[in-house]
């Protein structure tokens, strides 16, 4: 998949019809960081000298409990995400190693969870987990996305492309059912687990309507419901610290996606063309 | 031998993935179908069958059909228009402009931030007067205009932002695929003497079609599972004009606790699903060209 050749040429109409759009998309980041580095007060008014502060920064940081939602989130997607690694690759494996009679019919029923996803199903799923006594707990907000068909889906499609004779060679070597998983098929699939984990996680970094459903405390309540809360209380009251405050809660997922962008990008696409 | 060997392993390697897959997605669905027919239990008073009693009220419920209306009119305007925006961002990216890298990221990072979190900045954008909307139409003597707070902007206040939030997105699906056509077919086309615009319509676009496709069954899934905006601005106010079915089923089901009205109004939203699932697999992957 080598990029075209492409040859830069001077500033062209297509070229600032570009620019323009991408500054236009860019926008609302870019006034979010004026509100947020500057005084209250130049918050609606524009001034390129408006001396900068961190103050608004600081005041957030004090006004709600921001580090433990951190904490939250970062728990939340770890969990999910070492849980679907190892239940979607189990599940593919057997897709793809041990078919059985019936098992085509349960991957098209899998299927069904990428059109209805555990959103749509909110009442119910909440009444199940208060049934299992779980509710506001770190479980209660992963439990319907441990098994995600997405995964599944994605890492089937990749083992089936990974030569048989590779599986065979090595059981011919004596390797068993779960050494020839770990060693042949896992490994050939690592650039799809890396795509499917950053996808993950700025899905699950970014979840809210679950979350919310499901959680009353400051304990478990991750970042996206404690930015709301606390936006609730102080909305139209001071830009510059709710600016700040969504700065702060975007920061770490958007200094990753900064640094890793063509990472990020290329693992959209190969998470998308599968 | 064989055969029972992999029906042992595959299964057990199944297990764990079935077991949540019944808990959270089928056994779910099968009870919102069933309690839809029960009334709601309130204290002492158990849940009775009612048949199709919550459908009728239903059907006489102006905020539901508010609720669909709107998100019919929500997914119309938000996935041709985001789609539009994808298809012309790709391209632009692709066409060979300095700054590309640039310009591709400005485009993609509404994508990785919470829909939450940017519609906290949003606000700012649709305040009266002080909002910079309102500050940039003044001049035009055109300020002081409630985006949020009317009925008839409300909607479309929403609309935008859920347009900006994912052109980006879908931009990285077209991206790949336009790395995919061959750059022979539009050298032949070419040759035979066609203009940029005939290269287009005729070769370029044939070939994404399944990526439009696949983009549209992903906008539109969005389109009735994304309500974290209305959460964050509206609440479905003013006067239920920002109303998603979603967020309805959230409202009546957590907020004024009718949980057997709330499963009759998921079948629906379950049925709308199983419509869209239908036409993908039925219609549509039949008349999308594939290589």
């Amino acid at each position: 998949m080598k990029a075209a050749e492409h040859r830069v040429t001077g500033i062209d109409a297509t070229t600032l019809g570009a620019w323009l759009l991408a500054l236009l998309w860019i926008l609302p980041l870019l006034y979010a960081l004026f509100a947020a580095f500057h005084p209250p007060e130049y918050a609606t008014r524009f001034d390129l000298l408006a001396p900068i502060t961190l103050d608004n920064f600081r005041r957030a940081w004090n006004a709600a409990p921001f580090a433990r939602y951190f904490f939250n989130t970062f728990v939340l997607v770890t969990l999910i995400l070492a849980c679907q690694f190892v239940l979607c690759t189990l599940a593919a494996y057997a897709f793809v190693c041990f078919p059985f009679r019936g098992s085509e019919v349960i991957f098209m029923l899998v299927l069904i969870q990428l059109m209805i996803m555990p959103e749509a199903l909110l009442i119910e799923n909440y009444r199940t987990l208060s049934r299992l006594g779980l509710l506001d707990t770190t479980l209660a907000m992963g439990l319907p996305y441990l098994a995600s068909a997405f995964g599944i889906f994605l890492f089937r499609q990749t083992f089936k492309t990974i030569p048989r004779e590779l599986e065979e060679a090595a059981h011919l070597e004596g390797a068993n059912a779960l050494q020839v998983l770990l060693r042949v098929f896992v490994p050939l699939a690592k650039p799809i687990y890396v795509a499917y984990g950053l996808v993950a996680v700025s899905y699950h970094w970014n979840n809210f309507l679950w979350p919310l459903v499901v959680t009353n405390s400051v304990e478990t309540r991750p970042i996206t419901v404690g930015l709301q809360i606390f936006a609730t209380v102080e909305q139209g009251i001071d830009w510059s610290l709710v600016t700040a405050a969504t700065l702060l809660s975007v920061a770490p997922l958007l200094v990753a996606f900064l640094i890793f962008q063509r990472q990020f990008v290329q693992s959209f696409m190969r998470a998308g063309i599968r | 031998m064989k055969t029972s060997r992999n029906a042992i392993y595959g299964s057990l390697l199944l297990l764990p993935a079935a077991v949540l897959l019944w808990t959270f997605t089928y056994q779910p669905i099968l009870v919102t179908i069933v309690d839809s027919l029960y009334s709601t239990p309130r204290g002492r008073r158990p849940a009775r069958f009612i048949g199709l009693d919550h459908y009728e009220t239903m059907m006489a419920d102006p905020v539901f059909w508010k609720s669909l209306v709107n998100n019919l009119i929500y997914a119309l305007t938000t996935i041709p228009l985001s789609i539009g925006l994808a298809l012309a961002m790709a391209l632009l990216v692709n066409a060979g402009i300095r700054g590309r890298a640039l310009t591709r990221m400005a485009y993609f990072t509404p994508t990785v931030l919470p829909m939450v979190a940017v519609a906290n900045i949003w606000m700012f954008f649709y305040t009266p007067d002080y909002g910079l909307l309102d500050q940039m139409l003044r001049p035009f003597g055109l300020g002081g205009n409630n985006w949020l707070g009317s009925s008839e902007t409300a909607l479309g206040a929403l609309i935008a932002i859920t347009v900006w939030k994912e052109a980006g997105f879908f931009m990285i699906f077209y991206l790949a695929a336009l790395q995919q056509i061959s750059p022979a077919l539009i050298e032949a086309a070419q040759l035979e003497g066609a203009a940029p615009s005939q290269v287009f319509r005729r070769v370029t676009l044939p070939l994404l079609m399944p990526t439009t496709l696949f983009v549209a069954i992903n906008a539109v899934i969005g389109a009735f599972r994304l309500v974290d905006h209305v959460f964050a601005m509206t609440k479905g106010g003013p006067d239920n004009a920002t109303m998603l079915l979603l967020y309805y089923i959230y409202q009546v089901g957590f907020s004024f606790w009718d949980t057997g009205y709330a499963a009759a109004l998921t079948v629906i939203l379950l049925a709308a699903l199983a419509l869209i699932a239908m036409f993908q697999f039925g219609y549509a992957d039949r008349r999308v060209h594939y290589r």
